[in-house]
């Protein structure tokens, strides 16, 4: 080569449009470090290969099936959407948009229901993401003639065959993921990509509780964000707590209450500020406040 | 004898890649891709055999084409028209169709006369292949 052409990554990277896409990411998503690190990393990677691409170097598709772990409410089906965002800007997937599923969808009632069930949504999904929420479910170990099986075959199949058409994404609690790779190797050799969410920590949650506040045109006044950050570990503490998902619909009461306050304050005429702030006492009558001990 | 029905029938037959690009296009208008197949081949012949479902809320027109692939293997040696159905108010019909796979030889049609009353003759095609079974005729 009498002369070595030049790329500026930088530049191929501004002229993606992935760029917006990640700092959306990183704006709207709260906490999630190891989740962001592993999709910038991918982002890299594709970017990487489209160069190399241009130099003809070979630059295989990567398998870009994922698996996607964490406890309920860590933003698994947040990220997901966003990821098919971000391939489809790179250019990995055709159409970007995400096909979410769960057992149901994939799985028939009678012998003969499943092939054409799985391959519907498979049709669908084509050049987009695959979503697969509790993909666990699919397999039933205690009941070997469980048609699930039926599905995982087809769905093994075309992750192999239409590798460059779409992108699955497994989802699911992380020990009883582990059960069901453990269960079906061909699952866990096609998924290159495990990436485990972790649990939000207190400070997390209050961020995003503000921030869904925020989209909803809400605000706390700052000693209902006191009453919130004190709600957050009593409620970790009690069953069922789903991070995010318990978050919101904590909030979600909250401005039930907070409804139910303006209308009984009878005939008075209010701003605009109170209509929009949520006060502590909209916290403070929750269970969770009335039936822990901490609070007496 | 080259049957032409359909779109793109007097040009020669479209590739995959072709095949694609025009599902692609009927996608992006949201019509529902169906499927037919048939090994009668008279222009009058309406009643195709339908392969599958017809397909609705593809986003990718690599599914259609999966689909065709399947066709292909069971009925590889008949017609096979691909045709893409508008449901919005006031089309309500069949857009486009064209046929995306065909036998290997296409024998023809021939002409039969049948006398009438008086001295009517009454004329009639019909395809060669009808002589055979259902089932058998290209194969």
């Amino acid at each position: 080569m009498s002369e070595t052409p030049k790329i500026n990554l930088a530049a191929e990277f501004a002229q993606s449009g992935v760029g917006p896409v990640l700092r959306q990411l990183d704006d709207e998503l709260i906490g999630l470090a190891p989740v962001k690190q592993r999709i910038r990393e991918i982002a890299a990677l594709l970017l990487v290969d489209r160069v190399r691409q241009r130099f003809g170097l070979t630059a295989q598709a990567p398998t870009l099936h994922m698996s996607f772990t964490g406890n309920p409410g860590t933003g698994k089906t947040t990220v997901a959407v966003r990821m098919a965002e971000i391939l489809h800007k790179l250019g990995y997937i055709r159409r970007g948009h995400l096909v979410a599923v769960t057992r149901d969808d994939l799985v028939g009632q009678y012998i003969g229901h499943t092939a054409p069930k799985t391959k519907e949504v498979l049709k669908k999904a084509m050049g987009g993401v695959l979503f697969i929420d509790e993909a666990y479910y699919l397999y039933r170990q205690e009941n070997e003639r469980d048609y699930g099986q039926e599905a995982i075959e087809i769905l093994l199949q075309v992750m192999e065959n239409n590798r460059d058409d779409l992108v699955v994404i497994l989802a699911g609690y992380a020990d009883r993921m582990d059960k069901f790779f453990h269960s079906n190797p061909g699952f866990r050799s096609r998924v290159a990509h495990h990436i485990d969410f972790p649990d939000y920590t207190d400070e997390n949650l209050l961020a995003i509780g503000e921030k869904m506040l925020a989209t909803l045109n809400y605000k706390l006044s700052p000693d209902a964000r006191r009453a919130l950050g004190e709600y957050i570990p009593i409620r970790r503490a009690r069953p069922h707590f789903a991070n995010a998902r318990s978050i919101r619909n904590a909030l979600d009461r909250a401005r039930l209450r907070q409804a139910n306050r303006c209308f009984a304050a009878g005939d008075v005429e209010l701003t605009l500020d109170q209509l929009v702030t949520i006060e502590p006492a909209d916290f403070r009558q929750s269970r969770v406040f009335l039936e822990s001990p901490a609070a007496e | 004898m080259r049957i032409t029905q359909g779109c793109f029938s007097f040009l020669p037959d479209l590739t995959d890649d072709q095949i694609l690009t025009q599902v692609q296009y009927c996608l992006d208008k949201g019509w529902a891709v169906n499927l037919e197949f048939t090994d009668d081949p008279h222009p009058r012949n309406t009643y195709w055999d339908m392969w599958g479902l017809p397909m609705f809320d593809l986003q990718d027109a690599k599914g259609v084409l999966m689909e065709l692939a399947a066709c292909r293997k069971v009925y590889g040696d008949r017609y096979i028209r691909l045709s893409a159905f508008d449901s919005s108010h006031g089309w309500e019909s069949v857009r486009i169709s064209f046929i995306v796979n065909r036998p290997a030889n296409e024998d023809g049609f021939r002409l039969e006369r049948t006398e009438g009353d008086g001295r009517t003759q009454r004329y009639a095609t019909r395809a060669y292949s009808l002589d055979r079974p259902e089932g058998k005729r290209y194969s």
